[in-house]
């Protein structure tokens, strides 16, 4: 029930947003060239830290945009919201 | 105002000794890390199958405190897939015999599940998976709207609902038991055959020497190891962090919620994954309820309330009795998720280290089977053949044990 | 025994009516402004039921919500279970009962309705006692926009009218205040209103009552309404709850808390007894004790402390003295709802004597457990206060202020803060903080609820448990309806002197939402019946309706499933809508199908990675089958696509699968491919989409759009093409899902009603016949084309399907196509579509069959049986006069013409395995 800053519409209910994992995986390259292990890593794996966490979220009852997130699972409070694209900020939980 | 017999007088009281609470030994033949019921179980069956005692069980809080205290005791078998059918049912066998070899009550009812089906295609999903559970051994039986309100009245099997039931699967062998007495039956017969259950003690780092890990660095000082067994559940991923160990798997808050005591009216257990419900009656009359998992990252053990009334809405559509009965207390636990809703259990890059992780919301129905299994797997350095379908490689290969497909719902 | 408790003078009830009740089967009166508890005290009722586990009586133990005993269950005007007599206000006619511990549900339907309000505020209070009416008051005076919640009936919280502020008497100062607030636009004041839930970034909930006092509530007023407030700021203004001291039976009847008997006397005008004992270790209990004995009672104080305190005035006061234990009435006196009640306590004083005083009521003082509730449920932390005796915020958390006795202020003037002036209080002397007396602790009850005893922790102490969690769980204290409200750090006491440690050391206390128990439907509000979930219906619903289409739920959708004539069952309609379809021309309403609009110079681009096969070669004009994987290979969904233009296509999708492929797509444009100049748009809603289908639809199309050339050369397969009817665009597409001639006829959904009349119009000479989703799943099946998540389940690779034709071979990559490399997917074994033909030729398989090799004798072995797969669909087919199944078998293609067995109710039905596509295999029929 928190409030989320999306970074295009300002802060709005949680219930408007959708989760999206990990942030700053992308997308291989050239995936034919990756191993079945590489891949399987692309597919599967994703970090699963107790405290800080860059992850994608969606404001999908709003902007419908996607943005990313430092969120601390710990506590579940966001410690900061950015523009697609835009580097990950330096943050401490 | 009075009946003859006050409605709780026939439940039975706890033992009058549990457990010592030992200081660490210097060094242990196998570790478990992880004193829930999974690792309280391998222990069990480590010194009952096995004869291996020299085992210590760590935990960082109290014992059996995170999902085994959290979570909504449901015990069914009715999966899918021959490999989870093989796990779940065989942990049910052990269900069904648990209480004596334990010798301690666990209020284990079978007292039967319904999983509802309220389209066309989850009538499609219900009959396959009734249809498999036969094959493989698993009790089960489809039911119509008809027959779903013979067992459980209360269900509104009207067309005036949302999503109309259109049937349901039944597994008369299903049933609910005392967390806790499960947990406490377990660590109490561990530490009479001498396992060291050891409680605040968090495991911070291993020592590591090629592929061997050598010892267990805690709160409570180093720990040297034959076999290191991870029992961590939520907190599997932090455990692997510290070995350099990626596993696919992500932490999830799962709420849980209770009603006051109420008179019977509820005799079996009903699951629904249109309408998400999961709600049996305990032994005290208490409605007893799992709710979705909440969808982000989380070890918090608390979820968001949003859950929890989308939640009651789904109950009260299901259940119209309910309407008035009161919620009472919510909770949440940590569940391990992967990928394909199945666990992962088995060799890690470490030889003698093995890991049991990623039941979602099975996790306390398998805890008899997968104590056994592990045990075994432990005991013999090699995967059990009931977990062998569960090892980490499964994401590379592809061989998913693909749950999401089983029209089961979670819990 | 007179049974009038009630007091001249005192309280605020309305004594010009009289209200009619009945408890337990007895009649009995009471006033508006009364509730369940208050009324059956006035009238010398104690005892309500009796407990779960020993079956010992059960009474009424204060005044409001921290009652952690006076359970009820309300019968009429509606079934209730489990409700504190003291929080139930009385209105006429109630019927009520008490209970043995367990509630009971109501066996019919509640009518009532609930809803939810939201509220926007800069600052929340929660609690009208005298901190949250001043901190409410200030907010309102900056200016700010206000939420004032109480739980209670009227302002004042725990002021009894007894005191002065500002120098006026303090119900005036509260009637000042809340005028204030009320003459304020500003701010909204809700009594009867329980903030239940406090969660992140400001946000509460709370309950309101709203009917269930009124002996005639307006119809169609909400019952109970959840008020979702997010504020900028939080002001827990929540009190403090008085703590009992645990002695051998203190869990009669006849013992309350000593300031819920001062509540008792001066909100209800009841003096819960006339021979009165106060056991107390807190000043709080002189003020109740002054008043009580000001009403006519005679009061004895037993002091725990060695002397009494500044506030003692005449009092009778037994210092240093101890209640050893209780008696209850002889049996011989017992009444109705006096069962089990106290009738005299054993006492020991300081010089240790031992003597027995006789009683009707005994009031019981160990200091106050500050209500932080609400600050706990935001991990605000809670530090055990060892002068207090209990938990209380440790420290600040943003957001949230903590006031008055929430705090752990127990004066008057703290509480008021600097700002207003409360009269003269005697000086507080420290309480002493003691858990319980020495004595029998197999009857000394810690949760009375739960009948838990201090003997029952030392038991758990004993069995080798330290954590207080343990204790907890293996005695159960803390789990009944109070959540261990008043008893909680109680429990956490003697566990900690059993254990010879600090309280603190046990580990802190963390409270959970709701605060008090809150109902389910109350939670649910309006999200019931069609509310659960949104009914999506198309344009021309209505007609389907009017034509006794029977309906499916398909997502959220209503689908027409089949048109029945009279007489016929499903299995009649369809073979006939199955037969009129391929032997003349049927009409779908196809409009649930999910068309997403992609524009953009990189449309082409996108849709290359996204789709298996190759949609940049597509020409404008054309349309193209596709398939979407996801990244693990597995088919996610299917459909056409339409090219518009260079830049745009319309993508069609599954009516499921709408959704969630927008949002697929969304997501890689824009979080992997962002340089793309693409823009896509969902226009499910806004087309209409009406196959017309059969060998006959040329005519009909041809009669309907005379300016389409509806020739074949002209207008071939997979083509579209606009034209314009009555000056409405209308666009055509050759798409077939039967293997039958067939247009797909678009157009905007405001027309669809007009455009399915002239589609039928036309149709009409040539027996056009409606016809629903089951018909078109025969059709579809006939020929072959899976149904995704149907006849895959998320296993399922395209190749499974057999349509490696929709694979491309030459795009260097799209989403999937690496994982079909990964080595299982070579495994000859995988499960592919094949038809199967029952050798009955009788058996509709049921969909779901699993599939067993054949087994020779006839008899399925002993479990576990290997499966070699399931059956996805299953019909009886008109056209092939007999049932036909789709199934996904192990390497099933490789298998055509293999018998295999399939278990259906205890038999094994027999079946060949055949290609999937069972009729016109070699495609003539799609161009009529």
């Amino acid at each position: 029930m928190q409030l989320i800053e999306c970074p295009w519409c300002g802060p709005r209910e949680e219930t408007e947003f959708h989760y999206g994992g990990q942030a700053h995986i992308a997308y291989p390259e050239t995936p034919s060239e990756l191993t079945d292990t590489e891949w399987a890593q692309y597919i599967f794996f994703r970090a699963n830290p107790k405290g800080l966490f860059a992850e994608r979220w969606s404001h999908s009852g709003g902007c419908r945009r996607w943005f990313n997130a430092v969120r601390d699972t710990r506590t579940y409070t966001f410690l900061a919201t950015y523009r697609s694209g835009e580097p990950q900020p330096e943050v401490q939980s | 105002m009075t009946s003859a017999t006050p409605p709780g007088a026939h439940l039975p009281e706890h033992g009058d000794f549990l457990w010592r609470n030992p200081e660490p030994k210097k060094s242990y033949d196998v570790v478990i890390v992880g004193g829930g019921g999974h690792g309280l179980a391998t222990a069990h069956y480590l010194a009952k199958n096995h004869g291996i005692t020299n085992v210590a069980v760590l935990e960082k809080g109290w014992l059996a405190g995170g999902n085994m205290a959290r979570n909504t005791t449901l015990i069914r078998s009715n999966y899918l897939w021959d490999e989870s059918a093989a796990i779940y049912e065989h942990s049910l066998k052990l269900w069904e015999g648990l209480e004596d070899d334990l010798g301690y009550p666990i209020l284990f009812s079978q007292r039967g599940v319904l999983n509802l089906a309220h389209t066309e295609q989850d009538v499609r999903d219900s009959v396959r998976r009734v249809e498999a559970n036969k094959l493989n051994g698993v009790d089960a039986e489809w039911l119509t709207p008809d027959e779903v309100a013979k067992i459980c009245p209360i269900v509104n099997v009207s067309g005036d609902i949302r999503y109309p039931v259109q049937g349901a699967t039944y597994q008369p062998r299903a049933g609910i038991a005392k967390h806790d007495w499960v947990a406490w039956g377990f660590a109490r017969k561990a530490d009479e055959a001498g396992i060291d259950l050891i409680q605040d003690c968090e495991v911070t780092g291993f020592v590591t020497d090629g592929d061997t890990v050598t010892g267990v660095c805690t709160t409570r000082g180093d720990i040297a190891c034959g076999t290191v067994a991870l029992c961590a559940a939520g907190h599997t991923s932090v455990l692997l962090d510290m070995l350099g160990v990626p596993a696919p798997l992500s932490s999830h808050p799962l709420q849980a919620l209770v009603s006051e005591l109420l008179e019977p009216v509820h005799p079996t257990i009903v699951m629904s994954n249109q309408v998400h419900v999961y709600v049996s009656q305990a032994h005290k009359g208490e409605l007893v309820m799992g709710a979705g998992v909440d969808s982000y990252n989380g070890y918090g053990q608390r979820g968001a309330f949003h859950i929890i009334e989308r939640q009651m809405a789904a109950a009260v559509e299901l259940f119209p009795v309910f309407a008035r009965a009161h919620l009472l207390r919510t909770w949440a636990g940590i569940v391990d998720t992967t990928p394909d809703a199945s666990p992962i259990v088995g060799h890690t890059p470490y030889r003698n280290v093995y890991v049991n992780s990623g039941w979602g919301t099975g996790g306390f129905k398998a805890t008899p089977g997968i104590g056994w299994c592990l045990a075994d797997t432990v005991a013999h350095g090699r995967p059990h053949e009931y977990v062998a379908p569960f090892a980490l490689d499964r994401f590379v290969t592809g061989a998913l044990v693909d749950e999401h497909g089983a029209a089961a719902v979670a819990h | 025994m007179s049974s009038d408790f009630r007091v001249e003078g005192y309280g605020r009830v309305d004594r010009d009516q009289t209200l009619t009740f009945t408890f337990d089967g007895r009649t009995y009166t009471g006033h508006p402004g009364d509730t369940i508890a208050s009324a059956l005290l006035a009238n010398g009722v104690h005892t309500l039921g009796s407990s779960v586990k020993l079956g010992r009586p059960r009474g009424i133990g204060a005044s409001w919500t921290e009652d952690a005993t006076g359970l009820i269950q309300v019968e009429e005007p509606f079934p209730e279970p489990m409700l504190l007599a003291t929080a139930v206000e009385l209105v006429d006619g109630m019927v009520v009962r008490g209970l043995n511990g367990q509630g009971r549900l109501a066996q019919i339907p509640d009518t009532a309705r609930y809803d939810r309000k939201y509220h926007h505020v800069d600052t929340l209070v929660i609690g009208a006692g005298p901190a949250g009416l001043v901190a409410a008051r200030a907010a309102a005076r900056r200016g700010e926009r206000v939420a004032l919640l109480d739980d209670r009936a009227e302002a004042g919280g725990s002021l009894t009218g007894t005191e002065t502020i500002d120098g006026r008497p303090s119900r005036d100062f509260v009637a000042e205040v809340t005028t204030e607030l009320a003459g304020n636009a500003q701010v909204v004041h809700l009594p009867r209103t329980t903030a239940f839930g406090h969660y992140d970034d400001g946000f509460v909930l709370a309950l309101e009552r709203r009917t269930d006092h009124l002996s005639d509530p307006p119809a169609g007023r909400s019952r109970q309404r959840v008020h979702r407030v997010r504020a900028k700021k939080v002001v827990v203004a929540t009190g403090a709850h008085e703590r009992p001291i645990v002695f051998a039976d203190n869990d009669r009847p006849g013992i309350l808390l000593a300031a819920s008997a001062r509540d008792l006397l001066h909100r209800y005008g009841v003096l819960a007894g006339r021979e009165i004992v106060v056991f107390t270790s807190d000043d709080a209990a002189y003020a109740a004790a002054l008043d009580l004995v000001a009403a006519g009672a005679k009061v004895t104080v037993l002091e725990v402390r060695a002397q009494a305190p500044a506030g003692a005035g005449d009092l009778h006061v037994i210092t240093g003295a101890r209640v050893l234990s209780t008696r209850a009435v002889l049996p011989a006196d017992e009444t109705v709802g006096n069962h089990g009640r106290i009738a005299s306590v054993a006492v020991m004083d300081g010089g240790g004597h031992e003597f027995g005083l006789t009683c009707d009521l005994l009031l019981v003082s160990g200091g106050w457990n500050p209500t932080a509730h609400l600050f706990s449920h935001v991990r605000g932390p809670l530090a055990y206060d060892e002068a207090l005796g209990a938990f209380r915020p440790a420290r600040s958390v943003p957001g949230v202020e903590v006031v008055g006795a929430a705090d752990g202020v127990l004066d008057l003037a703290g509480c008021l803060g600097p700002e207003v002036t409360a009269g003269d209080e005697p000086e507080r002397t420290p309480g002493e903080v003691i858990w319980r007396v020495p004595g029998a602790t197999d009857r000394q009850f810690v949760d009375v609820q739960r009948d838990a005893t201090v003997a029952d922790i030392a038991r758990a102490v004993g069995a080798g448990l330290r954590s207080v969690e343990h204790v907890k769980r293996y005695t159960t204290i803390g789990t009944a309806h109070d959540q261990g409200k008043t008893t909680g750090v109680i429990a956490a006491g003697i566990a900690a002197e059993l254990l010879g440690t600090g309280v603190q050391d046990l580990g802190t206390t963390t409270f959970r939402p709701p605060y008090t128990p809150v109902a389910f439907a109350a939670l649910a509000g309006r999200e019931r019946g069609e509310l659960f979930d949104p009914v999506r219906t198309t344009a021309v619903h209505d007609w389907h309706v009017a034509h006794g289409a029977v309906f499916e739920d398909v997502g959220q959708w209503k689908r027409a499933r089949h048109y029945p004539q009279p007489g016929e069952d499903m299995e009649a309609a369809v073979l006939r809508e199955c037969t009129a379809v391929r032997g003349g021309v049927g009409i779908l309403d196809g409009s649930t199908l999910g068309k997403i609009d992609v524009q953009g110079p990189d449309s082409a681009v996108l849709l290359d990675r996204l789709y298996t096969n190759m949609m940049s070669s597509l020409k404008v004009g054309s349309v193209r089958y596709g398939v979407m994987c996801g990244v693990d290979g597995m088919v996610i969904d299917d459909g056409t696509v339409l090219r518009l233009a260079d830049d745009r296509f319309m993508v069609i999708t599954t009516t499921g699968g709408a959704a969630k492929i927008l949002d697929w797509m969304e997501e890689w444009v824009q979080t992997e491919w962002p340089g793309l100049r693409v823009h896509l748009a969902s226009v499910t809603e806004q087309w209409a989409v009406f196959p017309v289908v059969g060998p006959r639809s040329r005519e009909v199309i041809g009669a309907v759009f005379p300016g389409l050339d509806v020739a074949n050369a002209a207008f071939p397969f997979m083509t579209w093409r606009d034209t314009v009817l009555d000056g409405v665009p209308v666009r055509v597409a050759r798409i077939s899902f039967s293997g039958e001639l067939a247009y797909e006829v678009n157009v905007n959904a405001w027309y669809a009603p007009a455009m399915w009349e002239r589609l039928l119009e036309a149709g009409a000479p040539h027996g056009i016949t409606p016809y629903g989703t089951e018909t078109m799943h025969v059709l579809r099946a006939e020929k072959g084309y899976p149904i995704i998540g149907q006849d895959t389940d998320g296993t399922v690779t395209p190749h499974d399907l057999g349509m490696a034709w929709a694979v491309s071979k030459k795009k260097p990559d799209f989403v999937g196509k690496r994982s079909f490399a990964r080595p299982l997917n070579a495994d000859p074994l995988r499960k592919q579509l094949v038809g199967l033909l029952p050798t009955d030729s009788t058996t509709k398989l049921p969909e779901g069959s699993q599939i067993v090799e054949l087994c020779d004798d006839g008899v399925l072995p002993a479990p576990p049986v290997p499966m070699l797969g399931h059956v996805t669909s299953s019909y009886r087919s008109a056209a092939l006069g007999r049932p036909f199944a789709l199934a996904l078998l192990k390497g099933g293609r490789e298998r055509v013409g293999d018998i295999v067995h399939v278990p259906v109710g205890g038999q094994l039905v027999a079946a060949q395995i055949t290609s999937s596509v069972l009729v016109d295999p070699e495609g003539a029929r799609r161009d009529g």
